[in-house]
This record gives C-alpha cells, sequence and structure tokens, in this order.
C-alpha cells in the first residue's frame, strides 16, 4: 500500500561540507542516510527520519541539518496536521497507533503559572555558599510524635525503615527491556555516588547491578517479572505499581524482539516472547487486596523496608492515595498526565490522566486533612524539566520527586518519541547490542551525577533566597508559591495565592 | 475570631510580620520583685520597636489567687463586657471580677476596657476535657463567639498587660510598677504590615504559655499546616502563635523537655548530627523525622515562659539577636546586653548564645545553687 505519510523532517545535507564520510549512515538506526557506492555519494530519506539529531550532532563537518517540513495544509483548527496524519497511519496499518515519551499536548503546564518567593528586607535571603543548607529527606512512614522513656529521656519510639535521599530527585522506573543494561547501571552508578534511588521498573535486576542495590528501588507490577526473594531482600524500596502516568489504567507489552536471552533470564520469562504486564494487577481488585499485597512484602522482607504504591493520577486521587497510606503504604508515587512511557497507546497518552501539579495539591492537602500525611511520603512524577519545577512541587507538598525524562535526556535523547520502535540511535531505548553501546556507564553516570548536583546547587540557592535552610522547611510550604494567569478554581485547588496577594 | 484575624492582619498578607525588641528577668529563687527593671530594661531598647505594641508578662503574679485561671481580657465595649461575663458566669465559678486598674497616660490612646476575672473549675465542669483543655475552649469561645471581646491571658498565677503603645506607656499605663512577679518578659513591636490594635501585642498567651518574639518564620507555611493536623488553627496569622501552639503541642501534649523541643525547633544541622556518638545520632535524626515540619526556620529570637520556667531560643543559624546573662540567682534574656547593664551594671556573666541553644532558668534548679554557672547552663 503506498503510504500518503509526508515525510516529518526535511534532512539538508550541505554539499559543499559533506565530505561522505558516511559517520550518518552509521549513527543513523532508522535509515534516514545511505551511501550510493555507485556513485560514491550519501543520500538521504526524509521520510525515514525521525529528528533525533543523532546524525546533525555526530556530523564533524556540520554538513546536516535536521528541519520540520515546511509542508502546510489548508490551515483549520479542528483538522490539524496530527488529526489528519494519525487517520493517515492508522488506515494504513489497522490497529492501535503507538507512540512513546511523555503527553506532547498543550495542556496547561501549572509550574509555568507558579512563581516562587524570595525574602527581602524583613528577613535576611540566606547565601548558600557561606551558610549551610540542607536538602536530606527521608522516605517512609512516621508516628505522629515521638515517646521518650520518662526516666531516661531515651528513645521509646521505633520509626518504620526510613530511606534518606541526599536531594529530592530519584530516577524513575525505567525496565530492564524498555531501556538496555547501558542506560540502567548509568543510572545506578549515579544515583550511588549522588545519593539517591533508581528504579529498576518492572523488569527484573539485572546480576550487574546488585552492587548498587543500596540504591535501588525494586517493582513488583502486574507482571511479576523477575520477582524473587533475592530481588526483595536487595532492595531498599519496594515499589508495588498500579500505574504510570502515561497510560492510566493500561497494562504493558515488551514486544519478543526486545526480550533478548539476557532480557529474558532478568525478567525470568523464555527469550523472543513477549512479555505482557496485565492491565491490573490481577490479585488486586479493590483496596483491601492492595493491604494484603503490602503487607505479604512487608512480611516476605521482615518489615526491613518501606513498600511503596505508585498510580496515575487520575480524577479520584485524593480519596485513593488515602486508602492507599491506609492499607498500609509507607510512600505514595503519584505519575502526572506529562509522565512518560517507552510505549503506550497515543490515544490514552494524550488523553487520560490529570496534571501532576493538581494531583499533588489535591493529595497532600486530603492527607492532611484526614489528619495522615506523617503515615506516607509523597514522591511525584511526570515531566520535571528542572530544579524550579522540583522546588514546586516540594512546596506543593511533595516529599521528592522521580525524574525519568529529565535523565535520559542527559544520556542524550532528544524526545523525539520513538521509544516504542527500540531504534534508539542514542542507544537508550533499545536492547539491540550495537546500538546500546552508545551509552558508556561511566559517561553516563558522570553526566547524571552532573545534572544532579548543578539541580541541588539550584534548589540550595532558590531555598536561601526564601530565607529557609532546609528543604523540610519548604515542603507543604505554599505561602512560598504565587500563581499567574489562573483562575480561581485553579488557585483553590492548588492552594495558591494569586501573585500580588 | 475572623473578626480579630480582620483587624490583626487587616490586608489579609500570608502572615502578620514584625520585628522587635525583647527582654526577660527571673529569679530562679522564685523571690518576687516589681516591674520597675523590666520596664526600664526594655525602654532602653526604644528603637527596636515603633510605638504600635508593647506588652509583659508576669508570673508569680497572684500569690492570693495561686488556684484560679487569671483572665484578663479586652473588651472595646461595654455590651461585649456583659456578654463574655455571661459565658464566664456560665463556664466557670468567679471568685474576682474586676477591672485591671489603669492610669491616664499620654501616647496610650483610646484604650479597651481590660479586665481580670479569678475562676475555678465547678466540679462537674472539665468532666470530659483535661482543665487547661476546658480552659482552652472557654477561651476560643470568647474569642471567636463574642464580638469585640479578647482574651490576653488565661494562666495561673500570671497575666499578660498589652497595648498599643511603646512598652514604657503601656507598663505606666498598667501601672506595672505596682506588681511583683519572679518572672517579667518585655517586648517592644514593630509591625510592618498591620495598624497595630491591643490584642495583637505581644506576649501571645496560651493557657500559661506567654511567648514574645522577634523574627519572621520563613516556614510558617508549612508549621501551621502541620498545627492543623493537631487541630491548632492559627487564626491571628502570627508566625508568634505558630511558636506559641507547637510548644504546647510538644510540651503539654507530647510530655518532651524544653531542651528536646528546642532540638526540634531548632534542630541540629545534619553535619553536627553526624558527629556525634551513635546514641545521639538516633536520637537527632528521628526528632528531625518526625517533626520535621516543625523546624522553624528564618530569622527568630524568642522568649518563652510558663509556670517557674523562662526559656530563650534563637534560630540555628541565629539570625535575630539574644544576649543572655547571670547575676546571683537572675537570669536575664535580652535583644541587647545594654538593657541588661542598665539594670545591673555587674553581672556574674553575659554572654552570646549559640544558634539553637536553649537557655533555661527554672524554678527547680535554681541558678545560685550550682556552680560554676556556665557549666550547669551548658549541661541543660
Amino acid at each position: 500500500m503506498k503510504s500518503y505519510l509526508p515525510p516529518r523532517f526535511v534532512i539538508d545535507r550541505d554539499a559543499e561540507r559533506c565530505i561522505g564520510c558516511q559517520v550518518c549512515v552509521r549513527q543513523c538506526s532508522f535509515d534516514a542516510h545511505a551511501y550510493d557506492g555507485e556513485e560514491d555519494e550519501v543520500r538521504s530519506y526524509d521520510e525515514n527520519c525521525v529528528g533525533c539529531h543523532r546524525c546533525a550532532v555526530f556530523c564533524p563537518t556540520q554538513a546536516l541539518d535536521i528541519r520540520l517540513n515546511p509542508l502546510s495544509y489548508r490551515p483549520n483548527a479542528n483538522w490539524r496536521p496530527e488529526a489528519i496524519e494519525d487517520i493517515i497511519r492508522q488506515s494504513e496499518s489497522g490497529g492501535v497507533l503507538l507512540t512513546s515519551m511523555g503527553n506532547d499536548k498543550s495542556y496547561c503546564i501549572y509550574w509555568d503559572h507558579l512563581l516562587l518567593n524570595a525574602s527581602q528586607v524583613t528577613n535576611p535571603s540566606i547565601d548558600p555558599l557561606r551558610e549551610p543548607m540542607e536538602l536530606r529527606t527521608y522516605l517512609g512512614r512516621k508516628p505522629d510524635r515521638v515517646e521518650l522513656d520518662p526516666a531516661s529521656l531515651s528513645l521509646k519510639t521505633q520509626l518504620a525503615p526510613q530511606v534518606a535521599v541526599e536531594l529530592p530527585v530519584l530516577f524513575s522506573a525505567m525496565s530492564y527491556g524498555a531501556v538496555n543494561l547501558n542506560v540502567q547501571e548509568s543510572l545506578a552508578r549515579a544515583a550511588a555516588e549522588a545519593g539517591t534511588l533508581f528504579n529498576i521498573g518492572e523488569g527484573g535486576l539485572h546480576r550487574k547491578l546488585y552492587q548498587y542495590a543500596n540504591n535501588v528501588i525494586v517493582q513488583v507490577a502486574s507482571g511479576r517479572f523477575g520477582v524473587h526473594p533475592e530481588y526483595l531482600d536487595a532492595a531498599r524500596v519496594i515499589e508495588i505499581k498500579i500505574g504510570q502516568g502515561a497510560k492510566p489504567g493500561i497494562g504493558g507489552h515488551l514486544p519478543g524482539g526486545k526480550v533478548t536471552e539476557d532480557v529474558a533470564q532478568t525478567r525470568m520469562i523464555p527469550a523472543g516472547t513477549d512479555a505482557l504486564s496485565p492491565a491490573p494487577q490481577h490479585d488486586i481488585y479493590s483496596i483491601e487486596d492492595l493491604s494484603q499485597l503490602i503487607y505479604a512484602l512487608k512480611e516476605a522482607t521482615n518489615y526491613t523496608k518501606p513498600v511503596c504504591v505508585k498510580i496515575a493520577a487520575v480524577h479520584n486521587s485524593a480519596a485513593i492515595a488515602s486508602g492507599m497510606v491506609r492499607a498500609g503504604a509507607d510512600i505514595i508515587a503519584l505519575d502526572g498526565l506529562r509522565g512518560a512511557t517507552g510505549a503506550a497507546p497515543k490515544i490514552i497518552r494524550d488523553n487520560v490522566g490529570i496534571p501532576i501539579e493538581l494531583a499533588i495539591a489535591a493529595v497532600d492537602t486530603r492527607l492532611r486533612k484526614e489528619g495522615i500525611r506523617n503515615q506516607a511520603s509523597i514522591i511525584a512524577a511526570g515531566g520535571f524539566r528542572n530544579s524550579a519545577d522540583v522546588v514546586k512541587a516540594v512546596a506543593l507538598g511533595a516529599d521528592a520527586v522521580y525524574i525519568g525524562t529529565a535523565a535520559l535526556v542527559a544520556l542524550g535523547c532528544t524526545v523525539c518519541q520513538q521509544c516504542h520502535t527500540g531504534r534508539c540511535a542514542w542507544g537508550i531505548c533499545t536492547t539491540d547490542p550495537v546500538l546500546s553501546k552508545r551509552v558508556n556507564p561511566e559517561i553516563g553516570a558522570r553526566r547524571l551525577v552532573n545534572l544532579l548536583r548543578g539541580w541541588s546547587l539550584e534548589i540550595k540557592e532558590m531555598l536561601g533566597g526564601m530565607g529557609i535552610n532546609a528543604l523540610e522547611s519548604l515542603r507543604g510550604n505554599r505561602l512560598h508559591l504565587r500563581g499567574v494567569g489562573l483562575t480561581d478554581s485553579e488557585l483553590e485547588v492548588l492552594g495558591v495565592r494569586l501573585a500580588g496577594r | 475570631m475572623d473578626h480579630w484575624k480582620r483587624i490583626n492582619n487587616p490586608y489579609d498578607d500570608d502572615k502578620v510580620i514584625d520585628a522587635c525588641g525583647l527582654f526577660g528577668m527571673m529569679d530562679t529563687s522564685g523571690g518576687r520583685f516589681s516591674g520597675v527593671d523590666a520596664i526600664a530594661a526594655i525602654s532602653n531598647m526604644h528603637e527596636r520597636g515603633n510605638g504600635l505594641g508593647g506588652g509583659f508578662a508576669v508570673y508569680g503574679l497572684y500569690p492570693q489567687y495561686a488556684e484560679h485561671y487569671a483572665f484578663h481580657v479586652m473588651y472595646l465595649d461595654e455590651a461585649a463586657r456583659r456578654e463574655a461575663e455571661a459565658l464566664l458566669q456560665d463556664g466557670f465559678r468567679v471568685a474576682l471580677a474586676e477591672p485591671v486598674p489603669t492610669r491616664k497616660t499620654r501616647g496610650v490612646q483610646d484604650p479597651p476596657l481590660v479586665w481580670r476575672y479569678f475562676l475555678q473549675m465547678r466540679t462537674q465542669d472539665g468532666q470530659k476535657l483535661s482543665h487547661d483543655d476546658y480552659v482552652l475552649q472557654k477561651v476560643m469561645q470568647i474569642n471567636t463567639g463574642v464580638r469585640d471581646a479578647f482574651v490576653f491571658s488565661s494562666g495561673k498565677n500570671m497575666a499578660v498587660f498589652k497595648g498599643v503603645g511603646y512598652p514604657e506607656d503601656i507598663a505606666n499605663y498598667f501601672r506595672l510598677e505596682e506588681y511583683q512577679g519572679y518572672l517579667w518578659t518585655a517586648h517592644s513591636r514593630f509591625p510592618t504590615n498591620t495598624p497595630g490594635w491591643w490584642g495583637g501585642a505581644h506576649p501571645f498567651n496560651v493557657l500559661d504559655w506567654t511567648v514574645v518574639h522577634n523574627g519572621e518564620i520563613s516556614s510558617y507555611g508549612i508549621n501551621r499546616r502541620y498545627l492543623e493536623m493537631f487541630g491548632y488553627h492559627c487564626t491571628m496569622q502570627t508566625d508568634t502563635e505558630v511558636i506559641a501552639y507547637a510548644v504546647d503541642l510538644l510540651m503539654r501534649r507530647h510530655k518532651l523537655p524544653i531542651e528536646i523541643v528546642a532540638d526540634v525547633l531548632a534542630a541540629p544541622l545534619w553535619s553536627q548530627i553526624e558527629r556525634e556518638d551513635e546514641e545521639r545520632i538516633a536520637f537527632h535524626t528521628t526528632l528531625r523525622q518526625v517533626y520535621g515540619s516543625l523546624l522553624l526556620n528564618g530569622p527568630f529570637s524568642v522568649v518563652i515562659a510558663h509556670q517557674g520556667e523562662m526559656i530563650g531560643l534563637t534560630d540555628r543559624i541565629r539570625l535575630r539577636p539574644l544576649t543572655a546573662a547571670v547575676k546571683g540567682n537572675l537570669l536575664f534574656l535580652s535583644s541587647e546586653e545594654s538593657a541588661i547593664r542598665l539594670v545591673s551594671p555587674q553581672l556574674d556573666r553575659a554572654w552570646s548564645p549559640m544558634g539553637g541553644e536553649p537557655i533555661v532558668g527554672s524554678l527547680d534548679r535554681p541558678l545560685g545553687k550550682r556552680e560554676p554557672v556556665a557549666a550547669a547552663l551548658a549541661a541543660t
């Protein structure tokens, strides 16, 4: 069938600059460049280009320029190019349209409508270069009070397990199979060096990564891939994955092609078979079932580690979260509308869930109203781009945030949304052994540590400006936020005043 | 209370912002002395206030009514007095009701009526609630239910005298040189976002706790939201109120001694905790994990008092001044050393406490009995 789909990008090759070295041919995993031996010429094929810029970055003579295809349809507010092209693709494939990464639509990004405070006159700002500035955060269930032995004044209270992170930024779940081992090792090394945690996702924990177990969050997801006693024992935190922001209510599907021998072993499934994660966990059809799984995992690990429950941010998140805390969750992970994925139906990614900002505010407020906010930490996820987003999330009420896309961008990702093809030219979202080599765990870890260090310096600057020298004094402190361009109802849900008030 | 909130914070700012001068003076052997020195000392720090609030808390004030709850109540009119008194008659046995003696003073304009009541529990009262919680409930009823009535203080054998004016004017107005107590705290206020009203002056009181405070709490938003989970509502929107409730929660309800409360409000840094022995690490780590939301961040120095005890504390990086001094059994706390030297030129010792280090004067541990003073203080 002839495809009616026009190329999305145009590849401009400057003939004067091109030296025919074929770097672009070797770098492109989508066959957008090819060498014509007969003519001794490198050619480009626009229709194959995904706009990942791998070739442009690696071209030694800057001969390549990748631009959006200027091809214009007749302007139409309803029938925008995306709507037309989705129909073209669907009429050619007859299936569910797949995509990847997070929601790319223009739903309100509340971070861009929230502004931070700074001290002037009545309160001195604090210079983090000269004064201590504390970002350490403990994740886990806390009691309402500390009890002392009245005679000796020694501690009677024994806390449930707590896990420290040195900055409130953790690496979000990315499974082996979705990404390759080099990516996971980069994340693991960086987490260990920066004093934070990385989430291994639902694909099991590869043997090679057991040495980073002190920094790992392991997942128990609906497919139960790679879950065994040693796996649970190794973990710092166990996360029950109920849902994902990019595809709330939807399971996962790792195609057999990505299930290499090594992936198969780690997931404990036959090589080459599709790894299907059911939409629900089939032993959790209700809140009491969740409680049973939480306590089964706590029993299995002798109550030595916090159990986190991750849900997609949906309409009733506040009520659901309250139930989760009462069911025994020590940590609640909320994954918002803009949370990313290695593969998801486009219609789901683009239309299901709610923005993480509103979910954090609603959940934090509800747990406080019920007097149970201490009983669980909140980790927020879904599209955090920079340290200011993190600070705003903490001020709204999150204990920490998960970053996924931001970490991958540090490793080279340009958010071209081709993860579901398994052909990532940057060697990230692929298990192809040749492509995987493009991520070097040592260099990858350095880039990630640099990112975390940069963010943590920036967070300290922002805190100091607000006259705060410990992150816990900002957590849930919404007086340090003001809204711009938001309606009264939006401000009410966020619990934030309008700028100027 | 909404009514008072609007008066206290007329522009509905995040919170009431003010700065000020503090002074505290206590005879740890329990000897009572007149207000002359405290008045002189706080007046010496005139520049720290702007005439929009001055006040005093006195303990050991009413020995003849030591077991009665002493209510000092402010009224804007007689109707408010009649309404509040009906409430008091209904809730307590009233041993004595009288206007607080005053004299005409230049600088004190449009004073409200201030009355005092010595109250006892009726036997059937407080069966469900503890006496303290019962009293607290009645105070809230007056403050929220009776328009134009506001309770200045409600503890036993203590009282708060405060109003709009410089503290020396307020002292003159209430004839404070005529009273005796073993513990005096004083405050001179410099509010920036309120015109000042009598109830908004310091000391702030809840039960027999009083707080005089200089500073702006940057963590106010979360301190307040945390306390709300325990049923405290910061209706006055001042950070002083947050401090008072935090101390009430930690000391009265959670039964933590003051030294440990100081470790919550001005928590040691993680880098300091790491240098302690294993047991202290566990102790301080647990405190910060559980009470992180009560850490008072931002600049403050504060003098907190209750029956038999006076506590001075600054924020952990010491962004507001506090000087401590000892002379015999006397403990002084002041924004400025000069104010102490004015009333007691010869001191055994005067020093600036470390940030976050509580200075505690207690009737249980009179200073004079312990030698050397410095070591004993450090041990607290």
